[in-house]
């Protein structure tokens, strides 16, 4: 995980430099981006606007596919990245593979682990907080804390027992069919 | 609910008269802490985010809101302002009030706010999100205004279901905010750490956890009047009650540190201070004409002064009202109409002696 050369935030965007005829990679956060920008934009004040534009563009440079479009909101990818907004929640869904390593690269992960409406059903939940779980327990094992992964594989065995009833009882009615 | 224009700036002028609960300096750590603030961004199922929401759009859920709002327990008396309606005046009132973002007064079409009657809970509709809706207290109040802005979400999602995914959480129009779309802010007044050149040391050890510094007025704004925003960066990845836990841990840490280096001036340094604290209060009670910046910096002066008790004619609750109320709105408000710049500076140095000197 990068981070920002000026601030030390994590970078999220990536310009690639020629300095003595040699490409080098700059890696900002979003905030100093724009001031990289801004400081570019006035040193070259009397060359063609096009310099900032070709520059964004640079900005953009993970080779996403940026003619993809999000089939609800009809948004590019590549609009989404000029804006930096999406255009509609489906848009997560359409842009899924781009949006992962984007939202890592911000985040450091890609999974919520925080409160969630109320009203969906339990058992989603539980689902979903496996999930969380094993993957908290793949980080652990990576770090070698084989404490903290004792305990998770503690958690994960509680809740598949809250969840196997349900389970067994599908597969039942699958069987009397 | 009330959408004409009429009643709102009835209710706009008592605003720039009063000050909001969280300037009481009532809460707790309040030599240090101004206030919490959390906000929670949300987007409701079945609509486009802003970008690709036409005024159509806009109208429609302002009045999908506007029917939540009041069939919600916790805010069924808030008060609709219609922030498109409003001139620019009242508008920024509202920005230096904290009760809306820069963003939404100066964004286009239908949107607005609904504010609660302590101007406590503040909830916008078509900012960069469907809802942002908001907490702010006096002091340092993190697990209290959660509480309540949590329950008044789950109350809220009884009304309108709100976009959420299950691996990625609620739904935003920016991938900043997605997951818990929390942003927890705690307002700071760390004058002996600016003094002393310490502030870079915050900065500093709050990236490393990825807190971000700002000033007053948030991004990119600079530390005016020795004031810091410390607030979390990210979203994904852990639970509220860990983000809120991870600023609960480093708070104590700063307020502190900053707590020390006070000390340390009123002992080393206690002529220097005195009479740096004399002067700021001697040009506020006597300037004839003052603008915005000196004056947050003299307040600073006075403000650090009132908690080390140096100053005994003025309150900690006063300094942060007149911080807010010798902002160019709240002033012109409180004159009764626009001001150009110099008689704002004249108005505004005329409100500092008739609030400070007795
Ligand atoms: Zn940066
Ligand atoms: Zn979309």
């Amino acid at each position: 995980m990068k981070k920002c050369r000026r601030c030390a935030k994590s970078a999220t965007l990536h310009i690639t430099e020629i300095q003595d005829g040699k490409a080098v990679a700059v890696h900002l956060c979003n905030s100093c981006a724009q001031e990289y920008l801004d400081e570019e934009a006035e040193q070259v004040s009397s060359a063609p606007p096009e310099d900032v534009s070709a520059k964004l563009e640079e900005l953009m440079s993970e080779d996403a596919d940026t003619d993809t479009r999000c089939t609800n909101c009809n948004i590019s990818f590549g609009e989404f990245r000029e804006q930096g907004r999406l255009g509609c929640p489906t848009c997560f869904e359409e842009f899924r593979v781009d949006l992962m390593p984007l939202l890592e690269n911000i985040h450091e992960s890609a999974t919520h682990m925080g409160k969630r409406p109320k009203r969906s059903p339990a058992q989603t939940v539980d689902q979903a907080r496996l999930i969380q779980i094993r993957q908290r327990l793949e980080d652990a094992i990576d770090r070698e804390d084989y404490e903290q992964a004792a305990s998770l594989r503690d958690e994960i065995a509680e809740i598949e027992k809250t969840l196997r009833p349900a389970i067994q009882s599908e597969s039942d009615a699958d069987a009397a069919d | 609910m009330n959408t004409d224009g009429e009643p709102n700036s009835v209710c706009l002028s008592d605003l720039a008269r009063t000050s909001g609960g969280w300037l009481a300096a009532s809460g707790p750590e309040s030599d240090v802490v101004v206030s919490t603030r959390i906000r929670l961004a949300r987007n409701i199922v079945g609509y486009p985010f802003m970008s690709q929401a036409s005024d159509e759009i806009r109208r429609s859920l302002v009045e999908a809101i506007g029917r939540a709002i009041p069939a919600t327990p916790q805010t069924s008396d808030f008060l609709f302002i219609d922030v498109g309606e409003l001139d620019a005046l009242d508008a920024q009132l509202l920005v230096e009030r904290q009760l809306i973002s820069r963003e939404l007064s100066i964004s286009e079409g239908p949107r607005g706010v609904f504010i609660g009657r302590d101007e406590q809970i503040s909830i916008m509709v078509n900012e960069e999100d469907h809802v942002r809706m908001q907490i702010l207290n006096s002091g340092l109040a993190l697990q209290e205004s959660w509480e309540t802005i949590d329950s008044l979400d789950d109350a809220l999602e009884e009304q309108i279901s709100f976009a959420f995914d299950e691996k990625l959480g609620y739904l935003t129009a920016c991938p900043t905010n997605v997951g818990t779309g929390i942003r927890v802010s705690v307002m700071l007044h760390l004058p002996a750490l600016r003094i002393t050149r310490e502030i870079q040391k915050v900065h500093q050890a709050a990236q490393k956890i990825n807190l971000a510094v700002r000033g007053l007025y948030g991004e990119g704004s600079q530390a005016m009047g020795d004031f810091y925003q410390i607030s979390n960066q990210v979203t994904l990845g852990c639970s509220e009650e860990e983000l809120l836990d991870n600023l609960a841990d480093v708070l104590p840490n700063i307020l502190s540190w900053e707590r020390r280096v006070r000390d340390l001036l009123c002992r080393d340094n206690k002529s220097q201070l005195e009479d740096q604290i004399s002067r700021a209060m001697g040009i506020l009670t006597s300037a004839r004409s003052i603008s915005s910046e000196e004056t947050m910096h003299l307040l600073s002066s006075v403000r650090l002064g009132v908690n080390l008790g140096l100053v005994s004619t003025v309150d900690i609750a006063k300094v942060n009202e007149l911080f807010i109320h010798t902002q160019p709105s709240h002033l012109q408000k409180i004159s009764g109409g626009p001001l150009k710049t110099t008689e704002r500076n004249e108005a505004r140095a005329r409100h500092l002696r008739d609030n400070l000197s007795d």
